[in-house]
C-alpha cells in the first residue's frame, strides 16, 4: 500500500484548507520557480522519463504529448487546455482536486505551460461543479495576487494567464476536439484530425489539451525526481493514481494508490469489501463506463493499469471503478450505459447518432428478454459497425460495454430469452 | 443527443441589466480579441439567470447581439447543451443523477420519490412554481452516489427519506446543507479516510512560513 508520504494530493478529502495559506504549507508551490527555470526542454524530457501516462482515460504518454508542440513560435500564440470536464460515469477524481486542492492544479499549469511554451492557460471545467469553478477562480484569484502566476509568474520572468471556462452540460465536450469547439463558442462537436490540436487547435493554433491529474502531478514529479515517480507501479504504468470507488462497495471512495495495486487489494482496503463479501461480486468496470466490464475471475487477480487491464481486454480508462455485486441485473447496469451513450452521442457522425440509439432499444429488450436469440450476434455486429467509424471515440466509447457485457455474460442473456419465451408460452397457453 | 423544441414567442423582451452587461463583459475580457464567441456558454448563464431559470428566444438573442453572432449560432449552442432550460423551470430544479454508478445505488428510487411526492412528471413543474424535477446523466460524485444536484448544489450519499426532508425544507423556505448528508468528508470512505492520516502535520510549516512560491 501507498504510503501517506508518497501521496500527492494530501488533501483529497478537503480536510484541510483549500486556499494558498494552507497548500503553500502542505508543500505547493514550492520552489516552483526552479521548476520554471528548469526550462521547456528539460521538463518535457523529465515527464517523458518519467513515464507518466495521461490520466483522461486514453493513457496517452505525456511528455511525448507535450512534446508535440512546435519547437518554433511562427508568431501564433500557443494555448494549454486543462481538461476538467470529468464526465465519464464512474469518474470523480477530478472535482476532488479542483475544490480541495486547486494550488496543485495551478501549479501543475504553470510548469507544464512552460514545457509548452504557452503564456495562456484555459481550465475547461464541466458546467455543473459550479462550486468547484468557484474554488478554482478564488485560486486564481489568489495566485495573481501573490504574483505567483501574472506577468512575472513566480518571479521566474514568464508571463503566464489561467482562465476558468465553464461547459454547460455536454459528455461530448471532454473529447479534445469537441472541447475546442465548446471553448470557441460553438456546439461541441468532435473535428476531424489531423490536424491535430498541437498544430491546429484552439483558434487556429497550438494547443495542447490534457487532464487535470495529469497536469496536477506534474510539479511534484520534477520536485521529487523522476526517480521517486518510477518507483512506484511497473515499468510504462508508474507512480500514483487516484482511483475512485463505486458501486456496490460498502465504503466507496477516492483514494490515491500505487499504480498496478491488485484491484482486490483496492476494493478490499479502500472499498471496505464488496457488498456482501467478495464471493457475491458479479463484475467490476474498471476504468469508467467506456470500458467493458470484467467478471469476478478477473477480479481476482487482475492488477489495475493500462497495460494488465488491456491484456484482459478492458482498460484502465479514468481508474473509475465501477463495483457490481450479484444483486444488481449485469444486463441493465449496461442498457443504462447505452442510454447514457445514445443522450450523449453529439448527433455529428450517423452510426453513432443512429447506432447509440439502436443499440439502446435492443439492450432495454434484453434487459426484458423480449428478443431473439440471434439478436445478441446482430447486436455484436452493430456495436463493431459503430465501432471505429467515427469521428471520435464516442461511438467506441457506446460499443465497448456491449461487447464486454456479451463477452462475459452471453448466457446471460440467452437465459433472459429463453426464459422469457417459456414465459410467453405459458401465458399464451 | 440533446432533443429540443422551441416555445413559440413568450418570454417577453429581454435585456441584460448593467450588472448583468457588467458581468459579462469581464467574461469577454477573458479571450482575445475578436474571440467574444468564446464567452458564449458564460453570457448564456447571466442570462439564464437574470430570465428566472430559464432562456427565451428574446434572451439567447440578446446574447447574440451583445457579442456580435449571428442569432442562429447562440440558439445552436442554447439548444446543443443541456444545462439551459429553454423553458420555465421551477425555483428549484431537482436533477437526478441517473446513469448506472448512481442507479446501482438507488437512483431510480429517488426519481420515483420525487416525482410521487411532487405530483409531476419528469421535466414538469409543480403548480407553484416551486419544483421541476428532471432525470440528468453522470453528474461526476460517484463515490457519494446517489445524489441528486438542485440548482447549483450537489447533494450526495442520499436516502429516498432524507431527499423528501430536503424537499420539505425547501418547500418550506429553509436551508438544507449540502454535500454528503450522512456527515461524511467529501469522497472520503465512510467511517473516516483509511489513508492521509499522518500527513499535513508532516509537511505543515514547510513551505507556510517560508515564502516558497517566490523562493527557490
Amino acid at each position: 500500500m501507498l504510503q501517506d508520504k508518497d501521496r500527492i494530493f494530501t488533501n483529497l478529502y478537503g480536510a484541510h484548507d483549500w486556499r494558498l495559506k494552507g497548500a503553500l504549507a502542505r508543500g505547493v508551490w514550492d520552489g516552483t520557480k526552479g521548476l520554471v527555470a528548469l526550462g521547456r526542454e528539460t521538463i518535457v524530457q523529465q515527464i517523458k522519463d518519467s513515464q507518466l501516462r495521461g490520466r483522461g482515460g486514453a493513457g496517452f504518454p505525456a511528455g511525448l504529448k507535450w512534446s508535440f508542440m512546435p519547437k518554433e513560435n511562427d508568431g501564433r500564440p500557443h494555448y494549454l487546455v486543462v481538461n476538467a470536464d470529468e464526465s465519464e460515469p464512474g469518474s470523480c477524481k477530478d472535482r476532488e482536486i479542483m475544490r480541495n486542492d486547486p494550488h496543485r492544479l495551478l501549479e501543475g499549469c504553470l510548469v507544464a505551460g512552460v514545457a509548452m511554451g504557452a503564456h495562456t492557460c484555459y481550465i475547461y471545467i464541466r458546467g455543473e461543479y459550479v462550486l468547484e469553478a468557484q474554488r478554482l477562480e478564488a485560486a486564481i484569484a489568489e495566485a495573481y495576487e501573490a504574483g505567483l502566476i501574472g506577468k512575472d509568474a513566480c518571479g521566474s520572468g514568464w508571463a503566464y494567464d489561467i482562465y476558468v471556462h465553464r461547459g454547460a452540460g455536454a459528455y461530448i465536450c471532454g473529447e479534445e476536439t469537441a472541447l475546442l469547439e465548446s471553448l470557441e463558442g460553438k456546439k461541441g462537436q468532435p473535428r476531424l484530425k489531423p490536424p491535430f490540436p498541437a498544430t491546429v487547435g484552439l483558434y487556429g493554433c497550438p494547443t495542447t489539451v490534457t487532464n487535470v491529474e495529469t497536469v496536477a502531478v506534474a510539479p511534484e514529479i520534477l520536485r521529487r525526481g523522476v526517480a521517486w515517480w518510477t518507483g512506484i507501479g511497473r515499468p510504462n504504468n508508474t507512480g500514483t493514481k487516484i482511483f475512485s470507488l463505486s458501486g456496490h462497495v460498502n465504503t466507496p471512495c477516492n483514494v490515491e494508490e500505487a499504480m498496478s495495486i491488485p484491484l482486490r487489494e483496492l476494493i478490499e482496503k479502500h472499498g471496505g469489501g464488496v457488498r456482501g463479501g467478495w464471493d457475491n461480486l458479479q463484475a467490476v468496470i474498471p476504468g469508467g463506463s467506456s470500458v467493458p466490464c470484467i467478471p469476478r475471475t478477473v477480479c481476482d487477480s487482475v492488477l489495475m493499469d493500462f497495460d494488465a487491464l488491456r491484456d484482459v481486454k478492458s482498460g484502465l480508462g479514468t481508474a473509475a471503478v465501477i463495483v457490481i455485486d450479484k444483486s444488481a441485473d449485469i444486463i441493465e447496469a449496461i442498457a443504462n450505459f447505452s442510454h447514457f451513450y445514445m443522450h450523449e452521442s453529439c448527433g455529428q457522425c450517423t452510426p453513432c447518432r443512429e447506432g447509440t440509439g439502436w443499440m439502446w432499444r435492443v439492450m432495454t429488450r434484453l434487459v426484458r428478454g423480449q428478443a431473439d436469440l440471434e439478436e445478441i450476434d446482430a447486436l455484436l455486429d452493430v456495436t463493431y459497425e459503430v465501432e471505429g467509424h467515427t469521428i471520435c471515440a464516442l461511438g467506441d466509447a457506446a460499443a465497448w460495454p456491449i461487447q464486454g457485457l456479451i463477452r462475459h455474460f452471453r448466457p446471460e442473456l440467452e437465459k433472459r430469452i429463453l426464459d422469457a419465451k417459456k414465459f410467453g408460452q405459458v401465458a399464451a397457453e | 443527443m440533446k432533443v429540443t423544441s422551441y416555445r413559440r414567442g413568450g418570454g417577453g423582451g429581454f435585456a441584460f441589466t448593467p450588472e448583468s452587461l457588467e458581468k459579462a463583459k469581464g467574461f469577454i475580457a477573458r479571450y482575445p480579441e475578436g474571440r467574444q464567441a468564446s464567452a458564449v456558454i458564460s453570457l448564456l448563464y447571466i442570462a439564464q439567470a437574470q430570465n428566472g431559470g430559464w432562456l427565451s428566444p428574446p434572451a439567447i438573442e440578446h446574447v447574440a447581439e451583445v457579442l456580435d453572432m449571428a442569432p442562429i449560432r447562440v440558439h445552436e449552442v442554447a439548444s446543443f447543451y443541456t444545462m439551459f432550460n429553454l423553458k420555465p423551470v421551477g425555483k428549484h430544479l431537482i436533477q437526478v443523477c441517473r446513469t448506472t454508478p448512481c442507479w446501482l445505488r438507488g437512483a431510480a428510487d429517488l426519481t420515483r420519490a420525487c416525482q410521487e411526492t411532487l405530483g409531476v412528471g419528469l421535466k414538469e413543474m409543480t403548480d407553484d412554481g416551486l419544483f421541476t424535477v428532471m432525470e440528468v446523466e453522470c453528474l461526476g460524485a460517484c463515490a457519494n452516489a446517489p445524489m441528486v444536484q438542485i440548482n447549483d448544489d450537489y447533494y450526495e450519499d442520499l436516502t429516498v427519506e432524507r431527499l423528501l426532508e430536503i424537499i420539505e425544507a425547501l418547500r418550506e423556505g429553509r436551508t438544507v446543507p449540502v454535500g454528503p448528508q450522512t456527515g461524511r468528508l467529501c469522497s472520503a470512505p465512510e467511517g473516516g479516510p483509511q489513508t492521509l492520516t499522518e500527513v499535513p502535520g508532516s509537511k505543515a510549516g514547510k513551505g507556510a512560513d517560508t515564502d516558497a512560491g517566490k523562493g527557490a
